[in-house]
């Protein structure tokens, strides 16, 4: 077997890539357990990206929202915490009733911040990349504030989300085990995430309510002549997508770590921006590529601790860490591009419904 | 009623002139109050300070000595509203072709690196050459960059807010990249690339008040000029006005696209060569500004005319500048200055609202952008 291994390596280029694939494969269980822990925020952004596209809104203020859903849940159950005490965290996921109450603080927060954009996209009708960008500075200027403000009484914080513990016999298990892992092995927020992209996925595709809203993203003037209210329609999804934003932030301040940093959300907005137009505007196909990217920054992290022997490991040990950081964006320049496989928003996207004088 | 028409011609400069100024003028002093209530209300709760009646007037007096109020602050406040000029004309003309471009924080980024690649490289270069060639680098680059987003527009359609919002993480990383690797200076501790010597802008008032303070200056009548006096200036305003109208009258979308694209980027990449050549000298790795985002809420105040967007450069390149002793004199963030800025840009778009307001029942509207803006959103384009 070993000898059989080492010819495969042998092989000029494409021994290569026997060596990239043995390479992942010992890192397997590892490698997607990060893979995950990273795509989880980036798939969250994205499917506010998805949910308010699919209505017809642009929303190029889910950074913004995913650091005020970061700041208000950290900042909401410190405050809880410091008032009411933690308290006894639960066996699972180590839930307490701070951190609980400081995901709720968050999702408010996003909704309030996404209602504003809400407002200014559908009601005033101006110009949406406009109302977004306010949205970005809104919550770099607001958090930054009152960081500032807070940073000198530093509150203790109320801790973070734990991850599920799956038990060795099912991590172990062949061939699933360590996607299992990987997916499962998670907090609270990284699991209710794959449960919202599968739901997301049927009810876009296969409800009622997912029917209207494509037709409101897609052709508003048909969807409101078959009785569609799509002004409603619009609101109360660009205000549900405000939630998603917020718990892609929350899952920064309060499960991946156990505190807020000013301009936390570094980008994650974009780069969900990103999953969902490499993803198609569709759930599913925006946290596949939310993943795809994750696996790069993954790749990346695997590399400068642990990089290979041999030539392959100086190979890659070429590749600069920032390679992997520009690849979402480079990708999902290629795909705008038509370079490989068009992807192409809903028709009445960013444009403003105006309903016709009822006379 | 009947002497309003007789009354008109007398009357008509200062009536056009409010008309003008009115919406950016009560978006500027409502943002300020706002903030004034911010300041209040969180000293009170989140820092638990005593209620300070005395506060907001405190801090904007900081910010106004930091600013406006003291030769050093004026000094200041033109090296930091002069790249917000150069890199607010960029996108300006970017709006008045219709092209909404996000990118000019990459443009910016990138100008600057090719600036100072230049000035390391030909660090004992004579200035007189080093300096032109070094910003005729950055302007190029600059140019290129936005060029891509442009030609993309023009050739697939894909979105240039999407483009170019990717591209400024490309440049990000591409900038950390190129400054811990092959211009990285040797024997340095911390990713930096080497100075740039002769490149250095001249001083020519103050501690820090560069040469490129003229030279963004000098881009107001001249982009005006262009805009306003040339061909291709007609030919930039028709395709945002209505592009395919502009393609029926024989001129050409696409190349209007891609040129207004890279006189944007040129212009930002020009405001990062200054910037770098005039101050640090040097690129850091981890070299941040939000030139680029700020210039578009200065475009956007400015109503995309050059002779707007200086004032606009002014105003934030004052808050800039005095937000420091905001900070250390009142104890209030200097993160204030993004609240009121966005707030401002708040009210600026809701100018619909705001024109119902006595007294800017005359106004003109807030905000000059093209319609093209929203109406191309991944689709065709001319």
């Amino acid at each position: 077997m070993d000898g059989l291994i080492n010819g495969l390596y042998g092989i000029p280029v494409a021994g290569l890539a026997f060596q990239f694939g043995g390479y992942v494969l010992a890192l397997l269980p590892i490698l997607a357990q990060t893979t995950e822990a990273v795509a989880i925020p980036l798939a969250l952004a994205a499917m506010c990206g998805v949910l308010c596209e699919r209505s017809g809104v642009v929303n190029i203020g889910i950074e913004g929202i995913m650091l005020v859903g970061a700041f208000v849940g950290w900042i909401v159950a410190a405050g809880w915490a410091l008032q009411f005490g933690t308290g006894d965290p639960l066996p699972l996921f180590g839930i307490t009733p701070a951190l609980v109450i400081g995901v709720v603080a968050a999702l408010l927060a996003g909704m309030l911040l996404a209602l504003l954009h809400a407002w200014l996209a559908i009601s005033v009708r101006v110009d949406q990349i406009i109302s977004g960008v306010i949205l970005n500075i809104l919550a770099l200027g607001a958090t930054g504030y009152l960081n500032t403000l807070i940073a000198s009484h530093s509150p203790p914080g109320a801790g973070a989300f734990q991850a599920l513990a799956l038990p060795s016999q099912i991590t172990s298990l062949p061939l699933v085990g360590w996607i299992i892992g990987a997916l499962f092995g998670q907090g609270p927020i990284g699991i209710l995430t794959l449960v919202i992209v599968v739901l997301f996925q049927v009810l876009l595709f296969r409800s009622r309510w997912g029917l209207r809203t494509r037709a409101a993203g897609e052709h508003p003037k048909a969807a409101e002549t078959v009785g569609i209210d799509v002004i409603r329609l619009r609101y109360r999804n660009v205000i549900a997508s405000g939630a998603l934003a917020a718990l892609g932030g929350a899952y920064l301040s309060m499960e991946q770590t156990n505190s807020f940093q000013a301009d936390m959300s570094a980008g994650r907005g974009f780069i969900g921006l990103a999953a969902m137009i490499v993803g198609r505007w569709t759930p599913i196909g925006a946290y596949g590529a939310a993943i795809l990217f994750a696996m790069g920054t993954a790749l990346g992290q695997a590399i400068s601790i642990g990089p290979p022997n041999g030539q392959l490991g100086d190979l890659l040990t070429l590749l600069p860490s920032q390679f992997f950081d520009a690849l979402p964006y480079v990708v999902t320049i290629v795909i705008l591009a038509g370079v490989v496989g068009r992807s192409i928003p809903p028709a009445a996207d960013g444009r403003p419904y105006e309903r016709e004088a009822t006379t | 009623m009947t002497a309003a028409p007789s009354a008109r011609p007398r009357l008509g400069l200062a009536v056009r002139a409010w008309a003008l100024l009115a919406v950016p003028t009560v978006a500027i002093v409502l943002s300020l109050l706002v903030g004034a209530v911010i300041i209040f209300v969180f000293s009170v709760i989140v820092a638990r300070e005593a209620f300070d009646p005395a506060l907001p007037l405190k801090a904007y007096g900081a910010l106004f000595n930091g600013s406006l109020g003291s030769f050093d602050g004026l000094v200041e406040t033109a090296v930091q509203a002069a790249p917000l000029l150069l890199a607010g004309l960029g996108v300006a003309v970017g709006f008045r072709a219709g092209l909404f471009n996000i990118g000019a924080q990459g443009q910016f980024l990138l100008g600057a690196l090719g600036a100072v690649w230049i000035g390391a490289s030909l660090a004992d270069a004579s200035p007189v050459v080093v300096i032109p060639l070094a910003l005729l680098v950055s302007v190029l680059v600059g140019a290129a960059w936005a060029g891509i987003a442009g030609y993309l527009k023009a050739t697939s359609g894909a979105h240039e807010v999407v483009t170019t919002i990717m591209l400024n993480y490309v440049a990000l990383a591409l900038l950390s990249w190129l400054v811990a690797g092959p211009l990285r200076l040797t024997n340095s501790p911390q990713p930096v690339t080497a100075g740039v010597g002769n490149a250095a802008l001249p001083i020519l008032i103050g501690r820090d008040g560069h040469i490129g303070i003229l030279i963004a200056l000098a881009a107001v009548p001249l982009v005006w000029f262009l805009l306003h006096r040339t061909t291709i200036g007609f030919e930039i305003r028709s395709v945002g006005a209505n592009a395919d109208a502009a393609r029926y009258a024989g001129m050409r979308p696409r190349f209007v696209i891609l040129l207004t694209m890279a006189l944007a980027g040129g212009l930002a990449g020009l405001a990062g060569g200054t910037t770098l050549l005039g101050l640090s000298q040097q690129m850091p790795a981890g070299y941040s500004t939000t030139v680029g985002f700020d210039a578009i809420t200065v475009a956007l105040l400015g109503r995309s005319n050059p002779w707007g967007v200086l004032p606009a450069s002014i105003l934030f390149g004052a808050m800039r500048a005095g937000a420091g002793s905001m900070q250390i004199q009142a104890g209030v963030p200097a993160d204030l200055v993004y609240i009121i800025q966005a707030i401002i840009l708040l009210f600026l778009i809701v100018d619909v609202l705001l024109r119902k307001l006595p007294g800017l029942r005359g106004a003109r509207t807030g905000l000059v952008t093209s319609a093209a803006v929203v109406h191309v959103a991944g689709g065709e384009s001319g």
